[in-house]
């Protein structure tokens, strides 16, 4: 491509078409790099369905665990799921919410704030078998709640805790200064003007990330296996005392079978979890959607 | 007092009651914004308490040096040794998928992809991330297992490397989203200055986006490795129960996580010192992350300042 | 007018749109060679936007569409077999922010040369980019310094050194002193004097005084009709005619001061 200027002036040699085909190949490289954790993706799920979409039948879902695979069923793990998560949201909302509040609204910028900034900033990123260890010291041993759900879900709030500040902290960031002010000025409380205008306000934000929040607390097994939650459990949960288990711990107990035919259960447990989680996902979006016909 | 003077007080006597609300409201958030602190004390107390008395049955220098690791038979040895090189074996592996490919994916998405096509492909990679990790456990071990074993027969139905892949790609994301961050606060007009110059798309991307976003593309990386160490399941699932010294990613070994969820689902009495074990364990993965989470931080701090 | 000179850039019934918006409306002129050529009018009216055309770097921008020619010293600059790429080494730009990389001094200089296959001393190279942006005095002891470590001032003269290292025929300047203090809004000037021996430079300004002290030639725009937003050249002439006895009542209006 040298020479259709004329002024090429010889002290360079830029080779452009070279470095041009370097450019192309670089493009689908890095293109290739995307595609290939895209075809992971599709190629796990589509393995899970085929393992597993035979044994999702109704006696699935309300039958206990058994030692005979055709016998087996989820009943306890959804029970278990379904009190976790909700005591888990219990525990989690008004603490994270509250948190969030007094980081963005309250706060002044010291040693404190800065404390639990970078506190909060580091535990997002503890393993979450370390919340287990503590689940298992603090609740299990500590306040002698035993292998309970609710020991198990005070683990689990602690381990969300800082996805549902980040989001809060973000959602509340984002209602405008001139909402604040106009109540101030009518004479409201800062608590007032933050109960009547900027929670309402933050509000879908906050149920979003709350809802992202739940969906890694749905998916967890670690942190449940350290605090000792059981893997086979033939009754009824009727307490927050009660032993228990859950999807992801039944799902981790069948994979770990011998046996071909509780393999097949773990996936058709795994296409359960899954469509949970896109549930959860798909209202985070409708949300985050009606949040922006509202405002 | 006189009339106004009463009308005023009685005018102003809820505001004592506001004042006094306010204070309390204000000192519950404080509270709950402290549960961070409480639980970051309660982790550092849990750990400690266990290890410490680990550690009046065990020398430190055993559990540091020694090279086998055997709690759970009848001739105990505890070296943290094999557990450490488990751990580092899987992670390595991981980290040679995940870093280039999220990498390369960052570059795409911030520098080639349309903004329609950015708006579509990052949540569906982001959808990778999302998948409970007991779901790439099965993965790893119905299906990446029985793939090695066709390439090279000797594999293990235990061993490092289906590990090691299938949670470089759950990483690939993190590394993808959190290096694309960092290359899109690159401000446009140093794109702009290179391209003036007569540098191709490539050249501005990797001799000035990336080595300008470098701070914060490190801080990916480092907290890919720290998510890589402290992942649980796949690992337990896929990876094995045998904690050995060796660089072999065929065989099946033990992470240190792996011990802790092989401890906890056997019924270990609380004074015995398997228990103990894996406190001692976990303080040792908890340091580790923990150093690597702080430096991730800073330099992701650093990399702000320069640009924000 | 400019018969006296090699013309360096030729433009022809050029337009450009940003997708249905239309920027530029058809803008026919000739930029002579080694001459300062400024273009001025009020803002909003298209100056960047034009002078980006010179090197081609709207194409960045995705949905920029520009029609007409840009001939360089005869070359269509827009014709499909000509990469954006290998224009912009011939005709380098100077940015209205100065915009030196994160890296040392010497780095900056040498970026450019490097990527297009500089044969010769590099040393020697930047020592002379550095000496023709006079700023070689200020900055030969700290070669290995970072770049974002000089003042506004010196980081533009860097700028410009950046530019003259790949060697082009013209550099652009888009509102090169606007971010700059009078004293260093002077040395650039001077500069510029220096630089047109060997460069044809195309500045584009808003300040009227710098356009009459520094420029041979002076291109005027603006919006092309009432209620219309896109720019074109009203007129184009000697900088001193232009100042003296402008022809069109706008350009009178806009350069004596009764306008925007």
């Amino acid at each position: 491509m040298n020479g259709l200027f004329a002024n090429e002036n010889g002290r360079f040699s830029p080779r452009l078409s070279l470095r041009l085909r370097y450019g192309r190949l670089f493009q689908l490289l890095s293109l290739a790099a995307v595609t290939l954790g895209l075809i992971v993706l599709s190629v796990l799920i589509l393995d899970i369905i085929l393992d597993g979409y035979k044994w999702l039948r109704p006696e699935f879902f309300s039958q206990f665990p058994s030692r005979f695979p055709e016998k087996s069923g989820l009943r306890s793990a959804l029970q278990g799921s379904l009190w976790m998560i909700s005591l888990t949201a219990l525990m989690a909302f008004p603490i994270g919410v509250g948190a969030a509040i007094y980081l963005e609204e309250y706060a002044s910028d010291n040693w404190l704030t800065r404390f639990i900034e970078i506190n909060i900033a580091n535990l997002a990123g503890v393993p979450s078998i370390i919340y287990g260890l503590l689940g298992l010291g603090l609740f299990v041993r500590g306040l002698e709640l035993g292998r309970s759900v609710l020991a198990g879900s005070m683990t689990m709030a602690l381990l969300v805790l800082p996805i549902l500040i980040v989001s809060g902290r973000e959602a509340i960031r984002a209602v405008p200064q001139s909402l604040r002010h106009a109540s101030l000025a009518l004479g409201a409380t800062k608590w007032q003007t933050i109960q009547n205008h900027v929670l309402p306000y933050a509000m879908p934000g906050i149920l979003t990330g709350t809802i992202l929040a739940m969906s890694r607390a749905i998916g967890e097994t670690a942190p449940l296996i350290t605090i000792g939650a059981l893997t086979y459990i033939r009754f009824d949960l009727k307490g927050p005392l009660d032993l228990f288990t859950v999807l992801p711990i039944q799902i981790f107990n069948w994979v770990s079978l011998p046996k071909a035919e509780f393999q097949q259960l773990a996936a058709a447990g795994i296409i359960v979890l899954l469509a949970v989680l896109l549930s959860l996902n798909a209202l985070a979006i409708v949300l985050r959607n009606k949040l922006q016909i509202r405002w | 007092m006189n009339e106004s003077q009463r009308v005023l007080s009685t005018v102003l006597r809820p505001r004592a009651d506001h004042d006094r609300r306010e204070k309390i409201i204000r000192a519950v958030l404080l509270l709950f914004s402290a549960v961070s602190i409480f639980t970051t004390l309660g982790i550092i107390a849990v750990l400690l308490q266990e290890t410490i008395l680990f550690f009046r049955e065990v020398s430190i220098v055993e559990f540091f040096t020694e090279t086998r690791w055997t709690p759970l038979f009848a001739s105990k040895k505890f070296g943290v040794l094999p557990l450490v090189n488990g751990t580092v074996l899987v992670a390595a592996g991981a980290m040679f998928i995940a870093l280039p490919l999220g990498l390369l994916a960052a570059i795409y998405l911030s520098e080639y992809a349309s903004d329609r096509a950015r708006k579509l492909l990052k949540p569906a990679l982001e959808v990778l991330a999302g998948v409970p990790t007991v779901v790439y456990g099965y993965f790893a071990l119905t299906f990446v297992t029985p793939l090695l074993q066709k390439i090279w027969p000797q594999t293990q139905a235990f061993n490092a490397l289906s590990a090691s892949i299938v949670m470089g790609f759950m990483i690939l994301p993190l590394v993808a989203s959190l290096s694309e961050d960092a290359m899109s606060a690159v401000p446009q007009s140093l794109r702009q200055a290179a391209y003036a110059l007569g540098a191709t798309r490539l050249e501005v991307t990797l001799r000035t986006v990336v080595p300008a976003a470098l701070s914060g593309i490190s801080a990916a990386f480092i907290l890919a490795i720290s998510r890589a160490i402290g992942e649980t399941m796949i690992v337990a699932i896929a990876a094995g129960q045998q904690p050995k010294l060796t660089l072999n990613p065929l065989q099946s070994i033990e992470t240190m996580t792996a011990y802790i969820v092989q401890v906890s689902l056997g019924d270990t009495p609380q004074q015995s010192i398997a228990y103990k074990t894996i406190f001692a364990v976990g303080m040792l993965l908890f340091v580790m992350t923990l150093v690597m989470n702080l430096i991730s931080n800073w330099m992701t701090r650093r990399y702000r300042e320069v640009y924000e | 007018m400019l018969q006296n000179h090699e013309i360096a850039l030729s433009v022809n019934n050029l337009n450009v749109y940003y997708g249905g918006f239309h920027a530029l409306e058809d803008i026919s002129l000739e930029i002579p060679a080694r001459q300062i050529t400024a273009i001025i009018g009020p803002s909003g009216c298209g100056k960047s936007t034009f002078l980006r055309c010179f090197n081609r770097m709207n194409d960045l921008v995705p949905s920029a569409r520009v029609q007409g020619q840009v001939l360089f010293y005869g070359q269509n600059i827009y014709d499909p077999k000509i990469n954006p790429v290998e224009v912009r080494r011939h005709i380098g730009m100077v940015f209205q922010k100065p915009n030196p990389f994160p890296k040392s001094i010497y780095e900056n200089v040498a970026y450019g040369a490097r990527i297009n296959g500089y044969k010769g001393d590099m040393d020697e190279l930047v020592e002379r980019s550095l000496r023709a942006a006079a700023l070689w005095d200020e900055v030969k002891d700290n070669l290995k310094k970072s770049a974002l470590a000089l003042s506004g001032g010196q980081q533009q003269r860097l700028c410009i050194a950046r530019a003259i290292a790949v060697e082009p025929q013209v550099i652009l300047m888009d509102e090169p002193a606007s971010a700059l203090d009078p004293i260093a809004t002077l040395k650039i000037e001077e500069l510029m004097q220096e630089l047109k021996k060997d460069y044809t430079i195309v500045i584009v300004t808003h300040n009227m005084q710098q356009a009459a002290r520094a420029s041979d030639y002076t291109a005027m725009m603006m919006l092309s009709k009432e209620g219309s937003r896109a720019g074109t050249v009203i007129e184009y002439d000697r900088t001193d005619a232009i100042f003296t006895r402008p022809k069109d009542k706008r350009t009178e209006d806009y350069v004596t001061g009764r306008f925007g």
